[in-house]
């Protein structure tokens, strides 16, 4: 595969991509999936890790 | 496959935004991290098989080795055939995994759980593992370090979201179950956990694998020239390929480095709980209670969670080489610290062991960014991969150590500081011994190199 703008990766780069609306939704939707979880995990840690210092 | 999987599929434009990426980064590590919250349910397997402790700890120990060796086998096909490929097989892989390990429970076949979640899931590990890691590597080559640990976070986050979701989940299931010390869940409890979660981590790691975009040919973020990195000695901008990386010494160098951090934070990890009651324990009682040990469990699994960002982070500031002399260096220091004063005071025990796998946490997550600096973005993945053997070593190696000196000593929850002593300060000389390792690391040698004519055509199959 050469590196040349006929390459599929030049090509076929950014044919699908989102408009840029859809990209700060798809920000927002994709960052609060991960980070829903990561804090329900996060918080029940924490409360575990209280009752080191609480016995 | 579906061409939907194509890396050519995958390649976004030039305005595409690369804060997209770590959340499909994310979406795959937060899943594979479940395999660190394997003892919600390590009882109640035993209960329901009527196996040993030892036979239900094989299913952890069998995925764990097929994570390094699927990772270093299919590295340079995850490489070349791009992160939406690579994530939608370790989907498959994961979910089939709990799917088969759910069959074995239901008809109380253990084979078929080593089978299940012991190969399948690990494959899905290994190559779930790798897969995003070139791909935020160029998306972020101003801050690689950052990128990474962004997403190896997200597999000690994992342990974090899989440990208090089953303990809920198996209540659930079996309301005689009330997730206390010695209580166990009946194996059809466990059997319909294990479908959940595949469900439930299949659909996660789809959307990671319908969301990754590939960066574009030759990108460079706003701001910030890539000519920089040409300044610094131990960043090359030179390509070595998985094949030639092998023969150099930095690689095994590496993998000596990798494979003592990891044994020796594994040295505390196996046995955080009974070790922080032992330290403290005056006559036959100990001062730290059963429920406040499982607090410092937790504590550790954040500070392992938070090593992984913040020192891989600090890494893109200070380099990749001198954040390893402080993993190993100041570890070694506090192991021997913790060896000798940790039973003083309790806070110093837990601010030492805190300190101590926050850098086992950094050693993982700074990896893909040195290599990086050695080898170049060319097979990152694959070269990765190959290193991660390490990882299936110590897992092996450090609970080999840390049980046998303890063994010799009497039983785990029922001994004294004192008997720590020996198997934390074997930790300090392995930690001196990477400490060495990384000493002796030097840039690549230019004969490793590929071709430049080869570098500027294979990597863009590789990018």
């Amino acid at each position: 595969m050469s590196h040349t703008s006929a390459s599929p990766e030049h090509s076929e780069a950014g044919r699908r991509d989102p408009s840029a609306g859809a990209q700060k939704a798809l920000l927002g939707v994709g960052w609060t999936l991960v980070g829903v979880p990561l804090l329900y995990g996060l918080v029940q840690t924490l409360r575990r890790v209280v009752t080191l210092f609480t016995g | 496959m579906a061409s939907f999987l194509d890396r050519s599929r995958t390649v976004a434009g030039p305005g595409y935004s690369r804060w997209l990426i770590p959340p499909a980064a994310l979406a795959v590590h937060l899943s594979i991290g479940q395999v660190y919250a394997t003892s919600v349910y390590k009882s109640s397997l035993v209960e329901h098989f009527g196996a040993s402790l030892t036979s239900i700890g094989v299913i952890f120990s069998i995925a764990i080795v097929m994570l390094g060796l699927s990772a270093a086998v299919l590295g340079k096909w995850v490489d070349h055939g791009g992160p939406r490929k690579a994530m939608f097989t370790a989907a498959c892989f994961w979910a089939a995994g709990f799917f088969v390990a759910a069959l074995g429970i239901s008809t109380t076949q253990l084979w078929l759980v080593y089978l299940g979640y012991g190969v399948l899931g690990g494959i899905g590990l290994g190559i779930g593992y790798i897969s995003p890691v070139s791909t935020l590597i160029k998306w972020f080559p101003d801050r690689p370090g950052l990128a990474t640990g962004m997403a190896i976070m997200g597999f000690g986050g994992g342990a974090l979201i899989a440990s208090p979701l089953s303990n809920q989940l198996l209540r659930a299931y079996d309301p005689a179950f009330d997730g206390a010390s010695g209580s166990v869940a009946d194996g059809s409890a466990v059997a319909k956990l294990f479908v959940t979660l595949g469900v439930v981590y299949l659909v996660a790691m789809l959307y990671g694998a319908a969301t990754i975009r590939v960066a574009p040919p030759d990108y460079a973020p706003a701001g910030w020239d890539p000519s920089t990195r040409k300044q610094q000695a131990m960043v090359t901008t030179a390509a070595v390929s998985a094949g030639n990386a092998v023969k150099t010494p930095q690689f095994w160098l590496l993998w000596v480095v990798l494979f003592c951090n990891v044994t020796a934070g594994i040295g505390i990890l196996e046995q955080a709980s009974p070790m922080i009651q032992d330290f403290f324990r005056d006559g036959g009682a100990s001062a730290v209670t059963v429920v406040a040990a499982g607090g410092f469990v937790g504590l550790l699994s954040l500070g392992n969670m938070a090593g992984r960002f913040v020192w891989s982070s600090t890494s893109d500031v200070i380099g990749r080489k001198p954040i390893y002399m402080v993993y190993l260096g100041v570890g070694a220091v506090l192991y021997v610290l913790l060896a000798l004063f940790g039973q003083s005071v309790t806070a110093v025990f837990v601010l030492l062991a805190f300190v101590i796998i926050s850098f086992y946490g950094g050693g993982f997550a700074t990896m893909p960014a040195y290599l990086r600096d050695l080898f170049g973005t060319f097979e990152v993945g694959a070269i990765h991969g190959r290193v991660l053997t390490a990882w299936s070593a110590a897992g092996v190696a450090g609970p080999l150590i840390v049980n046998r000196f303890l063994d010799a000593r009497g039983t785990p929850g029922e001994l004294v500081a004192a008997d720590y002593r020996p198997a934390l300060l074997t930790m300090v000389v392995l930690l001196v011994v990477g400490f060495v390792a990384n000493l002796l690391i030097k840039p690549v040698a230019e004969r490793f190199h590929e071709p430049i004519d080869q570098t500027s055509s294979a990597p863009a199959a590789a990018r």
